[in-house]
């Protein structure tokens, strides 16, 4: 089964100064995922400043600077994994270095529209 | 066979292996809701058939057939391929299983696993477990738990499909996961226990009902966990409590605390069996929250022996609660059990030095305080924090008690 892990972090950690340690952990979590086998995707993302948001309401697209919503987290970056059930993904979503900071949210993958389209 | 025969067959096939028919299926696709709905129409095939047919030699294998014949084909219907691969396994399990064994394996235990997973909604756990392992339905668990039919069926309903897609699995976690996830079980077990206490509840209530039918997953439980000896703490417990329930109220519903009841009405086959799991658990070498609350009741057990209380033992057991949990039950147990050992100014102590925001609305602080205060002679400050306790209780025949105790 596919599992995406959202991982949410606090604001603060986004004044915090870079930390070698955690860009290692970062690394080394990436490197564990492949070695395991399970890896489908995931990137870190950018700041949520460099974030646009986009709606369409009545016809009208609406473009809003940053996330939608004023929240003392946000969106960090993502993992697609593949594994045999939820207590694994779970097992995984502890593992990354961001749930010892922030949360790390984890969904099984529903259907694709985008996949049957292909 | 006549028709009443066969219902009172079928009935004690549900009755006896429901909730191991729906661990079985369920085990293997993944999905209760679909095993239970399997498996009630294997039920219904039962009853058109076996009053002409007769009772088959294996009832139970006879079911498990029928119920994944429905199982293949709703997921063919539905085509969904990965289901129906681990289901055609199951056709072929299911054929050795009857060909071979006169039972079937018992997955009664993943099933629990399952039900107090940590991604179950923790409201719902304890009716999952009601509804999947003994077959009570939902509007009975619903009026247990004091929500509507309606509710609890969404409840249910939600919980399950979160079960097979989220991908929740069937297994027994392995030590170290195994204590916290073994600690989910049991409360879950604990929580459908006191659901049912109340002192207003009497015999053939559904509240009752609700009691019994905890013990009777906890029964289950000691089998099923053999090596664990919170399971038979919980069990114990359980036992020693609803050992006093003839005791509670007097014939007219007067409410009786414990240390005034008549031990002669306590249930001496209630006791000796929560006695010998207590045993049992203290062979295991391990201490937990239930095997200490079941040591607790045990002492109280003993003044049908010999008369008295042990409260400094019970003072004890409490202060080894609170460092394993320091919940504020536990904390005025202790603060009760000093003041009854004859150190009322420790018991005194002891409740003011809670956090006044944790007790502010805890009936069972404001009884202590009360009893305490009466027993150093602060009269006027005793019956203010009984009459606080009073209306903070739900329990009728114990508010009454309350607000006696606050004239005295």
């Amino acid at each position: 089964m596919k599992y995406i892990l959202l991982v949410h972090l606090p604001k603060e950690t986004l004044e915090a100064p870079k930390n070698p340690d955690a860009a290692a952990a970062g690394r080394a979590y990436g490197e564990a995922l492949h070695a395991a086998g399970i890896f489908v995707a995931g990137v870190g993302l950018g700041p949520p400043e460099n974030a646009t948001t986009v709606s369409l309401r009545d016809g009208k697209r609406q473009v809003q600077d940053g996330p939608y919503a004023e929240s003392k987290e946000f969106l960090g970056g993502f993992v697609v994994i593949d594994v045999p059930n939820l207590d694994a993904a779970l097992e995984w979503a502890a593992r990354n270095p961001a749930a010892a900071v922030g949360t790390v949210e984890v969904h099984p993958l529903g259907g694709s529209y985008f996949a049957a389209a292909k | 066979m006549s028709e009443s025969a066969t219902h009172a067959a079928i009935e004690a096939v549900a009755r006896n292996s429901y909730g191991r028919l729906v661990a079985y299926l369920a085990a293997r696709s993944g999905d209760v809701a679909g095993a239970e709905d399997a498996l009630s129409e294997a039920f219904g095939a039962a009853l058109r058939r076996w009053p002409e047919d007769g009772v088959p030699l294996k009832p139970e294998a006879w079911l498990l057939h029928a119920a994944r014949n429905r199982l293949v084909d709703a997921a063919r219907h539905a085509q969904v391929r990965k289901r129906t691969e681990p289901l055609l396994q199951l056709t072929t399990d299911a054929e050795t299983v009857a060909a071979m064994n006169p039972t079937f394996p018992d997955e009664r235990l993943k099933l629990l696993f399952v039900c107090a997973h940590p991604a179950i909604d923790i409201a719902a756990r304890t009716p999952l477990m009601l509804q999947t392992v003994l077959g009570l339905d939902a509007a009975r668990i619903a009026s247990a738990f004091l929500v509507s039919p309606a509710a609890m069926e969404q409840r249910l309903v939600r919980a399950k499909t979160k079960i097979r897609d989220a991908g929740i699995p069937f297994r027994v976690p392995d030590p170290p996961e195994w204590d916290e996830r073994a600690a989910f079980v049991l409360d879950a077990i604990y929580s459908a226990y006191t659901a049912g206490w109340g002192s207003g509840a009497g015999d053939g209530s559904t509240h009752h009902a609700l009691v019994q039918e905890a013990i009777a997953i906890g029964r289950t439980l000691v089998q099923l966990m053999p090596g664990e000896p919170e399971a038979s703490g919980l069990l114990a417990l359980m036992l020693h409590c609803e050992a006093r329930r003839p005791a509670r109220q007097t014939h007219d519903g007067t409410f009786v605390p414990l240390d005034r009841q008549d031990p002669a009405l306590w249930s001496r086959p209630m006791i000796a069996e929560a006695e010998k799991h207590l045993r049992a658990a203290s062979a295991g070498k391990r201490l937990g929250r239930y095997q200490l609350e079941a040591a607790i009741q045990s002492i109280h057990a003993h003044r049908a022996v010999s008369g008295v209380i042990d409260w400094r033992e019970i003072a004890l057991l409490y202060e080894g609660l609170i460092r394993l949990a320091p919940t504020i039950g536990a904390q005025v147990g202790r603060a009760v059990a000093l003041a009854e050992s004859g150190d009322l100014p420790a018991g005194l102590a002891a409740l003011e030095a809670m956090p006044a925001a944790r007790i502010a609305n805890y009936q069972p602080w404001w009884a202590a305080r009360g009893h305490v205060l009466r027993r150093i002679g602060r009269q006027g400050e005793a019956r203010t924090a009984f009459e606080r306790a009073a209306s903070l209780t739900d329990d009728p025949a114990l508010r009454t008690y309350l607000l006696e105790q606050a004239v005295r």
